[in-house]
Order: structure tokens, then C-alpha cells, then sequence
């Protein structure tokens, strides 16, 4: 099972499940992080587009990956934009590179902000947000 | 067809910046800002046979703005018309869509504005006599989707990306864009129209400004403002009789990278340069002075290293040696920019060339200014614009 974090007292924001994100959710809900593949290159990507920006291609599967990258970049936000995150200041949004080379905009969970250094190697993990909806995030791992 | 100095900016029209209510939208200060650059150019309202116009985020979503304008101010017999986005990049695309319509000769004389009204009055004191809430930065935090679940709101956020990794790559520091807001911030102070004229900054005001989104401080990020600012372009003939002295265009150029800045750490500007710098006849060194887009600091340490008075990655130390302030071999936003005068995208670098190039910058006046460089940007380092103008043809 996915593992649990604690739940803030404000609800942050909970993505709705559009058409197209209803596989990458079923996934998360099971704890597999998924990722579009283009069906005719190959090309993975995300967020999930119509179109493939490699071929042109327009028809596309989902696909499980590792989980497992790099932090690319990083930042650490001070201003409050939304009542849930007015406990969390600071707070750092990072850009996750996977190792089959997506990128992925996250948070990553057991480091403080300032500690958090690109090339840091991560692992995905899964917040429940609601019985649908499971937040990939990150986690420091150690280097492979 | 050669472009090279067959149009020229005539008329510029700036409105009071920043916290001003003088109008209850953005379509006022776009009014206002051309009935201004009208009155600088010595022309009349019939003149205008063109309207161009670059609306902010308040008035984003008018997909047929410029008609709107044109109808709030009674225009009439218009050869050309458009609403155009390119973010910071619009205002430099305006000047080269006029300045190609007048050369083949399907306009004479345009207006290009750009004006918004993101800042709100301050509402009426409550029952208990508190001020409400106001500011700016819920107009510019749009975020949706997983963006918002993770906290990533605003333009700022994503920036921050691409700077982190130039910081990572190149050892560019927080000092180095210090150096960015404190250099401009000494041009501020020499411009009376300026946000920030009367505010001085050390590097110390700058590392205790409070934070943003690291690794911007509020002094990394561009301020927001009401106002208006246009530009009349015409053809050079009609503009050497006009009342102010033409600012020729002598080059222009366009650069869109597609793909992701944070893997490049580029802006448009090499693809621009090449288009603008051929057509003016120009290189690097006969630039004087620079008007660079900057929404962040950043954005300007980027664009030198990409217009290549430095290398790639060597844009920190170039700028903390002071090489772009006051005195300095290459001004640099030399009215303080958007970081410190105001806030109108890409018309707030034209606008200051104009002035650069007229002779009218009093205190902050270059010595040298009659070849300026000025580029606009929009998105995340996504759009480009170069534009090359001189005092003579």
C-alpha cells in the first residue's frame, strides 16, 4: 500500500480527475506512477498532451515508471496563494527528472527546503488527498 | 524588401505608473497613453490609420481588444488592426508588424499600446475600521490542476526553475543578481518617473528584502503597475517632419525556441539578434546602450549572456563588476526598468530607448545614444523580440 502522510488542517487544493488523467490517477491510487507513451514513437511524456511533440502522432497509452530520478530543479515558495499551504511556508516545489527522462513537477517529503540540492537522487511515494486521489511525491533515496 | 530605417517611432505617450486609479480599467490608460504619443508626435487622432494592441492580463481574454479600443476612442477608416500576444515579446512584435504594414504601404501612421490595471483601489475601511485585503499577487498565481496541489502558483515559481538550474550550472549567485537589482535601482533614482526614484538600494537592502520564491527576492521580481504607454510608428519620411526627432528602426527580428528553458538556459535572443543585427547592418560593439526585458533579474543576466556581451554562464560576474550601471561600458535599463520605474512589459525597454535616443533622458542620459538594442520576452524565456534603433537613418 502506498504510503500515508499526515494531512494538513486546511485542505489543499485537490485536482480534479479530468478525462485524460483518469489513468495516471487509477495508477497512483495502486501506488504506480504512469506516464503517457506515444503509440506510434514510443516518446513518453507529461502532463498528458493530445498531440505527441516528437512525431506529431495522436494516439497514446499510459505506461508505469520506475519513480526513481533526480531533483532537476527546485524552488522554495514563500507567499501564500492558497489557504492550504499558509502552515507550509516555506515550502519547496520541485522539478523531478526521472530516469527514463520525464519531468515531473512535485514536493518532496522528509527534507527541509534548505537542504533539498539538484541532482539529489528520489523515489516516488503517494499522499491520499481523497479516496481517489493520490499525490505522487518524492523522497530522498540513496544513490544506486 | 529591405526594412532598414523606412520607419521610425514619432510619438511616445506614457501615463502616470504603478498604484494610479486615474482610470477604472486598462482601456482607459490605453486611451490615455495614445492621446499622449499623439500630442509628443504633433499629430491628430485622424492621423492614426493603424491601432495595435498588446492588452495586459486584465483584459487578456478581449480577443478583439484593439476593435474595442478602436470604438472607445472613435477611430474611424482603420487600414490595420490587431490584438496581438507574445507576452513581453508583444510590444517589439507590435512595432515590426507597423513597420512592415507601412513599408508596403497598407498603413501610414500607427499606434502600438500595451496598457493593464491589475492593481485595484484599496476597498473602503470595514465596520471595525481594518483595511481589506489588497495586492497583486492573486492576479498573477493562476495555477490549476496538479500546479496547484503541489503549491507551484505564478509566473515567479517557474522562473525560479530556470534560474536554480543556471545557479547550479554556472555558479551564478544570489549576489550576482543582487548586483542586477542594485544597478538598476542607481538608473531609478535618476528618473523621475520611476516607482522607485526616491528609494536607493545597497546589496544589503537586497539580501533583507523579504523572499518571494527563492531564489527571488522581492527585489529579483518586476512590480506590477497600472498604466498605459504607446508608441506612434510611421514612415521615416513623414517622421523627419514631425515634432519630436525620429527613433529609426533599423532593425528587427523575432525568436521563438519552443522546448524547455530549463535545459537550455536560453531566451529567443540569438535567433532575434541574427534577423535584426543583419538588417540593421550592425555587430555588438556598435551597440551604446541596452534596454533589456526584465521581469526578473535573471532574465536580464540570461539575455546579455545570449546577446553575447558575455559568455554563456559568465553573466553574474559581468554585471557585479559594474559594467551596466551608471557609468558603466554598456548601460544597462537605464530609466531602472521594470524592477524599479514600472511595469508595461515589453513597451517599458522601447519606451526608454526613445527617450535614450531623443537626448531626453536628463539626469540618467547616456553619453552615447544613437545606437540602442532593445528585446522583449514573454512566457518563461519563450518569446523573443529585438528591436535596433538610432537617431539617424
Amino acid at each position: 500500500m502506498p504510503e500515508v502522510s499526515k494531512s494538513p488542517s486546511i485542505a489543499k487544493p485537490i485536482p480534479s480527475i479530468t478525462p485524460d488523467m483518469v489513468t495516471f490517477f487509477e495508477g497512483a491510487k495502486r501506488g504506480q506512477l504512469m506516464v503517457q507513451k506515444c503509440a506510434n514513437c514510443g516518446e513518453l511524456r507529461f502532463p498528458p498532451h493530445e498531440i505527441c511533440t516528437n512525431c506529431l502522432g495522436t494516439q497514446a497509452g499510459w505506461v508505469p515508471v520506475s519513480g526513481r530520478g533526480e531533483v532537476y530543479s527546485f524552488n522554495i515558495m514563500h507567499q501564500v496563494y492558497h489557504p492550504g499551504f499558509a502552515t507550509e511556508v516555506p515550502y519547496a516545489v520541485v522539478v523531478v527528472k526521472l530516469d527514463e527522462g520525464v519531468k515531473f513537477v512535485s514536493n518532496l517529503v522528509g527534507v527541509k527546503p534548505d537542504a533539498i540540492r539538484v541532482g539529489m537522487p528520489v523515489e516516488v511515494t503517494f499522499e491520499k488527498m481523497s479516496d481517489d486521489v493520490w499525490l505522487p511525491k518524492f523522497r530522498p533515496r540513496a544513490r544506486s | 524588401m529591405d526594412l532598414r530605417a523606412k520607419c521610425a517611432i514619432a510619438g511616445l505617450g506614457q501615463t502616470r505608473m504603478g498604484k494610479n486609479f486615474d482610470h477604472p480599467n486598462a482601456m482607459g490608460f490605453a486611451a490615455e497613453a495614445i492621446k499622449l504619443a499623439l500630442d509628443d508626435a504633433g499629430l491628430k487622432r485622424e492621423d492614426l490609420d493603424g491601432l495595435l494592441v498588446n492588452p495586459g492580463i486584465t483584459w487578456a481574454e478581449n480577443t478583439m481588444a484593439s476593435f474595442s479600443l478602436q470604438q472607445a476612442m472613435g477611430l474611424r477608416d482603420l487600414r490595420l488592426s490587431a490584438t496581438m500576444g507574445l507576452g513581453g515579446a508583444t510590444a517589439g512584435a507590435m512595432i515590426m508588424h507597423a513597420a512592415q504594414s507601412i513599408a508596403c504601404g497598407m498603413a501610414n501612421t500607427v499606434a502600438c499600446v500595451f496598457a493593464d490595471a491589475p492593481l485595484k483601489p484599496p476597498p473602503p475601511k470595514d465596520a471595525k475600521g481594518k483595511n481589506g485585503a489588497g495586492g497583486s499577487a492573486a492576479a498573477y498565481g493562476f495555477a490549476r490542476g496538479l500546479n496547484a496541489a503541489y503549491g507551484q502558483f505564478g509566473v515567479n515559481a517557474h522562473y525560479a526553475f530556470v534560474a536554480r538550474r543556471h545557479m547550479d550550472l554556472y555558479g551564478t549567485s544570489q549576489d550576482h543578481l543582487g548586483a542586477i537589482a542594485v544597478e538598476q535601482r542607481k538608473w531609478a533614482t535618476m528618473n523621475p518617473e520611476a516607482q522607485f526614484h526616491d528609494a536607493p538600494m545597497t546589496m544589503g537592502d537586497y539580501h533583507s528584502s523579504r523572499w518571494i520564491v527563492e531564489p527571488f527576492h522581492l527585489y529579483d521580481c518586476c512590480l506590477v503597475s497600472n498604466g498605459g504607454c504607446a508608441v506612434i510608428v510611421t514612415s521615416a519620411e513623414r517622421a523627419m517632419n514631425l515634432k519630436k526627432p525620429p527613433v529609426y528602426l533599423l532593425g528587427m527580428g523575432q525568436g521563438h525556441p519552443g522546448g524547455d528553458p530549463m535545459d537550455t538556459l536560453l531566451s529567443g535572443a540569438p535567433i532575434a539578434k541574427e534577423t535584426a543585427f543583419k538588417m540593421a547592418g550592425i555587430t555588438l560593439p556598435d551597440v551604446q546602450f541596452t534596454q533589456l526585458y526584465d521581469c526578473y533579474t535573471f532574465t536580464v543576466l540570461v539575455t546579455l549572456e545570449d546577446y553575447g556581451f558575455c559568455k554563456k554562464g559568465e553573466g553574474g560576474p559581468f554585471i557585479a563588476d559594474g559594467k551596466t550601471g551608471p557609468g558603466g561600458s554598456i548601460p544597462v535599463n537605464t530609466g531602472g526598468g521594470q524592477l524599479s520605474s514600472f511595469y508595461m512589459w515589453g513597451m517599458t525597454p522601447i519606451s526608454e530607448a526613445v527617450i535614450q535616443i531623443r537626448g531626453e533622458g536628463g539626469k540618467r542620459q547616456v553619453p552615447k545614444h544613437e545606437v540602442g538594442l532593445v528585446s522583449g520576452n514573454g512566457g518563461i524565456l519563450s518569446t523573443h523580440s529585438t528591436l535596433v534603433v538610432a537617431s539617424h537613418p
